[in-house]
């Protein structure tokens, strides 16, 4: 049912470290595969060895550089996957009923046997986690993993998505967003998380932590420095001749 | 946005056959016997036409009847029942009149209503997505219903009336493309908002995730042809309100009035193509594109 639901038990969900990742893909390879072989239709590419390959991927790392007023640019790393928006517009575009938002976790998932593959959800999300399958013609979405988080079949430590639990650099947390005890929530509430395009109204569950202040090389390190005499000194004799008849040119 | 022929042929041909529907359904003096079989015909076959045509572009087009469950929420499935029932309702008017000179005008007037509220739920499906500022507004749906209104009434041979319609449409026509221009940055969302890295100083896409492309950049950031887009806009003008007004000027309105039909469709059919090509998904800006 495309309605949205009032309001969710729990809002389960992502919060993605921005100081800590590192733009190693792993997150991307490890969705890739456990989602290409569990739930719902494979994740598939279109001439994956040839001149012109591409895929269908539930999560993407893009890189920005970010140039402040004084001081060296930054280089950020930024993974994007379905942030399991509180008004998701993807679901209630959704004609037959196939995208919906669960009641119980607050995670929006595709009811692939009723999805016509007719695209608006994906025109509908501004974030653009929703990639139509080029095989199988139906949408394909970050399902938080679900068929891992609840499976009892996993070991306690790998009951997390995919994404997080692969993560090297500690960059992504999976957790209980409504619960203001969370881990999680409070990961939010001490390093100022923040929601993307917060002007679409979307009210994202995942959250982004912002890069923590950089330190700065140009700040005198050494308080004794200035006392001590300058190592260069101007050239003198012949070096110094030639030093000055060359400025003069 | 990508220009997927099926949807610039459903949009443009099925607007045209329930502008045509909605004229024959408002009609005092509709007609009857064989010129009705006629008129509903060609109706009948633009409407269907364009309806089927947009299966096309649809992953799962078996399934297509789904659409018709989730019309409290969805504009598109919305538009799945108000087409039916337009088509239901005028095909039961059009059978009077045809085989029975028969002329039940409540009919029409649902029959009419529901055209348009059909052409009224496609413009919504665009207008509604914030995604995309250029259509995200009311504008859209009172230039579908123009440009439906007037085609209908040169395809009925409405001379007068056409002339004022095809005016109407080129002016509200002109003003979307106007007003459009400037409301993607009207709408707030730019490469700081996309990433929240925005106080931080000034954001660059310096690496896209992947050096192929991929489902979002080839639906969502179509590109290509956007450099002609004044000179597109342009011919669309004249095709679509320019010509077909001097051609209905002219005596002999049944020749020159089916040249200034050819030429209007034409001119919609460009229109249509911007429509698609010139509007930009907020998306875009994570690839560092509009």
């Amino acid at each position: 049912m495309t309605q949205l639901p009032e309001k969710t038990d729990r809002k389960m969900g992502l919060v993605i470290d921005l100081d800590t990742c590192v733009g190693c893909h792993a997150c991307v390879v490890s969705c890739k595969g456990w989602n290409t072989e569990n739930y719902g239709a494979p994740l598939s590419d279109q001439d994956p060895y040839g001149a012109d390959p591409s895929g269908t991927f539930l999560n993407r790392v893009h890189s920005y550089e970010v140039q402040p007023e004084n001081g060296p640019a930054q280089l950020i790393h930024f993974p994007k996957s379905c942030l399991h928006c509180e008004d998701a517009p993807c679901v209630t575009v959704c004609p037959t009923g196939a995208s919906y938002k669960r009641t119980e976790d607050g995670i929006v998932l595709v009811n692939e046997k009723d999805c016509i593959g007719c695209g608006l959800c994906a025109w509908a999300c501004p974030y653009g986690a929703r990639e139509l399958d080029k095989a199988e013609g139906v949408m394909k979405k970050c399902t938080l993993c679900v068929d891992r988080i609840y499976n009892e079949n996993l070991p306690e430590e790998d009951r997390v998505p995919a994404c997080v639990r692969t993560c090297p650099s500690n960059a992504r947390h999976f957790g209980d967003l409504g619960d203001p005890d969370s881990e999680v929530s409070q990961l939010v509430a001490e390093r100022g998380g923040m929601d993307l395009m917060p002007e679409q109204g979307t009210k994202p569950v995942n959250k982004y932590l912002p890069p923590r202040p950089k330190d700065r090389l140009n700040e005198e390190i050494d308080i004794l420095a200035p006392l001590l005499a300058p190592v260069v000194e101007e050239p003198k004799g012949f070096l110094g001749w030639l030093d000055k008849t060359l400025e003069k040119l | 946005m990508h220009p997927a022929p099926s949807i610039i042929a459903f949009s443009t041909f099925s607007g045209l056959g329930l502008g045509l529907l909605f004229w024959l359904g408002i009609d005092a003096t509709a007609p009857t016997g064989w010129v009705a079989f006629a008129f509903f015909a060609i109706g009948y076959a633009l409407a269907v036409g364009g309806l089927i045509s947009s299966t096309f572009h649809l992953g799962r087009p078996e399934r297509a009847i789904k659409a018709f469950t989730q019309w409290q929420t969805s504009w598109l499935s919305r538009e799945a029942w108000c087409a039916v029932a337009a088509l239901v309702t005028m095909g039961i008017y059009a059978f009077l009149l045809v085989f029975f000179d028969t002329q039940v005008s409540i009919l029409g007037w649902i029959g009419a209503a529901f055209a348009l509220a059909t052409v009224y739920t496609t413009s919504m499906i665009y207008a509604q997505l914030k995604t995309v500022p250029r259509w995200n507004t009311v504008l859209t749906s009172a230039l579908f219903l123009a440009l439906s209104i007037a085609g209908g009434a040169l395809l009925s041979g409405r001379v007068t009336i056409g002339l004022i319609l095809l005016l109407v449409a080129g002016g509200l026509q002109a003003l979307w493309w106007k007003t459009g221009d400037a409301r993607f940055k009207q709408s707030g969302t730019d490469l700081n908002t996309a990433t929240g890295l925005g106080n931080i100083g000034e954001v660059r896409a310096f690496e896209p995730p992947h050096t192929g492309t991929n489902y979002l950049l080839n639906e969502m950031v179509y590109t290509v042809g956007r450099r002609h887009a004044q000179k597109l806009r342009m011919i669309a003008l004249v095709l679509m309100l320019v010509l077909p007004v001097l051609l209905l000027l002219l005596p002999y309105p049944h020749i020159f009035g089916l040249l200034a039909l050819i030429s209007h469709i034409a001119g919609v059919l460009v229109s249509r193509w911007l429509f698609f090509a010139e509007a930009e998904h907020v998306v875009g800006l994570y690839y560092g594109m509009r």
